[in-house]
């Protein structure tokens, strides 16, 4: 909503400039992540697309990044924005290397800062389009939380955003348990990301892995889930209501 | 030139005349009212024998729970039931309609209905009331030619499916469906995934909750299950439910027949009439 008040001068011209360049609508964008905490850390999963509006433009895109030694961010919403954030806490963790004192920032740390830097951001109607998760392990203690793009933050045992809202989060709610094995995470995960396949238009069958333990963060290989399309009412559904579909 | 206007007759269909008028109000500023969604999950899958249909019993208003325990499997034929989401008035007249409808044709050709009849007689409505009528519907039974299953969206257009969910829950239970279905489940395995899809979009919707409904239809026989689960009881803080403070102590009981104290009076003519 832009109201132009007819001034002479060139304040308007200065209003107009500095409202393009807020952000105003996502370009280039990432579908759900969904992560849970399970014995031994953090397992997050995404896949590998990025869609340009209704074109899947992109398709080698990696959402999940490790951040410092005990920190795993995952991002869904604009790519560009989530490169933008990778550039921030590049620098936060340079700056926390040059003190060389033996510390470093965990993922209790990194979840405060992104919370602020996002939160802030939305108070100058300028956000950046993501709603970010951001897994660790520290000291033994796992940790895995979420940031929206309005700032909203919160800790959880298990977290999906975008689409994985509707459709994973009751799968999780039901299914999830304290101490899964690995084995075990990695099926509830495929689970998800199988449903969030059929019933995601944005999503691609290319996904990938990420576990974050004490020892440090591995990312797996895109790999692809099997889709099981064999029903027998697919094979001819309208073979008893002929003329519909 | 004489130019003779004809006169052509009304043709069918909708009609586009306010639709201009419409565009001019919501130009000037005026809002068009919103429709009435009323937040549900309804389910339905297809299991050996035959159907199963599932749906919550929350009916909302905006915000506010409006009924607790309503019913949203509505009768079509013996063999027959619809699960409806949407507006609560429209799927109740819509598939009203479509029962009597169908009553009428089984009287005039002396068989059972079949699924397509109401499908056919469903869509055709809604079409030619181009979305306007919110009703959207998970239709099923067993006919002669089998078991069938179909969506029906306020539009007008139809989906047959071995599994199948609508409403604001619909996500939740979908998911549900899509990670545990199989072909060819038992009865017991089908009302069980019903229920744990129902629930789904009961815990994990805000427009649905309450109970759950299940209608199981096979060859011949029906069994409408209502309340088949209540997740949701009303619990007290006190397992002995509510209980009352001490009440007045009772000292002592007497008993005067009043006519011993009252002249009664009879007054010829005056009494009542019957």
């Amino acid at each position: 909503m832009t109201f132009t008040i007819p001034i002479e001068n060139g304040d308007a011209v200065k209003i107009a400039e500095a409202e393009s360049q807020r952000t105003l609508y996502p370009y280039v964008t990432g579908t759900s992540i969904v992560a849970i905490k399970y014995k031994d850390g953090v397992l997050m999963a995404s896949d590998m697309g990025g869609s340009y509006g209704s074109t899947l433009r992109y398709k080698n895109i990696e959402r999940m990044k490790a951040i410092g030694k005990h920190s795993l961010l995952g991002a869904s919403g604009e790519i560009s924005d989530f490169q933008e954030i990778l550039r921030y806490l590049d620098e936060l963790t340079l700056n926390d290397n040059m003190w060389d004192d033996g510390n470093s920032l965990g993922p209790k740390e990194i979840h405060n800062y992104l919370t602020r830097v996002m939160y802030n951001r939305r108070n100058k109607f300028n956000p950046l389009w993501n709603t970010l998760v951001l897994g660790g392990v520290k000291n033994g203690k796992s940790y895995l939380g979420m940031v929206s793009m309005i700032g909203v933050s919160f800790e959880d045992d298990h977290v999906a955003t975008g689409f994985g809202n509707h459709l994973a989060r009751p799968i999780l709610r039901d299914e999830w348990h304290a101490d899964l094995s690995f084995e075990d995470g990695v099926k509830l995960l495929e689970k998800c990301m199988r449903v969030l396949l059929y019933r995601d238009r944005s999503a691609i069958n290319k996904l990938q892995i990420a576990k974050i333990t004490e020892e440090g963060v591995t990312v797996s290989q895109p790999y692809s889930l099997k889709t099981f399309w064999e029903f027998s009412s697919f094979h001819n559904p309208t073979a008893s209501a002929e003329g519909s579909w | 030139m004489s130019q003779a206007s004809v006169e052509l007759p009304p043709k069918g269909g909708f009609s586009f005349d306010l639709c201009k008028r419409n565009d001019m109000l919501t130009q000037k500023g005026l809002k068009a009212p919103s429709y009435l969604k009323t937040g549900t999950t309804i389910v339905g899958l297809i299991f050996e024998d035959g159907v199963i249909l599932g749906a919550d019993t929350r009916a909302t208003e905006g915000p506010i729970v409006a009924d607790k325990n309503c019913e949203k499997i509505h009768y079509m034929a013996p063999n027959i039931y619809c699960c409806g989401a949407g507006t609560a008035a429209d799927t109740e007249a819509v598939t009203d309609m479509v029962s009597s409808q169908l009553r009428l044709h089984r009287y005039q050709t002396g068989r059972d209905s079949r699924v397509i009849t109401a499908l056919t007689l469903l869509k055709k409505h809604l079409f030619s009331y181009q979305g306007h009528v919110s009703a959207a519907l998970v239709l099923g039974g067993v006919d002669i030619t089998g078991p069938h299953l179909h969506t029906i969206y306020p539009h007008g257009s139809t989906d047959t499916l071995p599994f199948a969910t609508m409403g604001s829950g619909s996500l939740a239970a979908m998911s549900v469906f899509e990670a545990r279905y199989k072909e060819g489940l038992t009865r017991d395995e089908g009302i069980k995934l019903v229920a744990e899809a129902i629930c789904s979009g009961i815990f994990n919707d805000l427009g649905s909750g309450s109970n759950v409904d299940i209608c199981v239809i096979t060859k011949g026989h029906k069994e409408y299950l209502r309340n088949y689960m209540e997740p949701n009881p009303r619990t007290y803080v006190s397992s002995k439910g509510y209980s009352f403070t001490k009440k007045t102590e009772v000292l002592l009981t007497k008993i005067t027949p009043l006519s011993e104290k009252v002249e009664i009076v009879e007054v010829a003519g005056e009494a009542m009439e019957e």
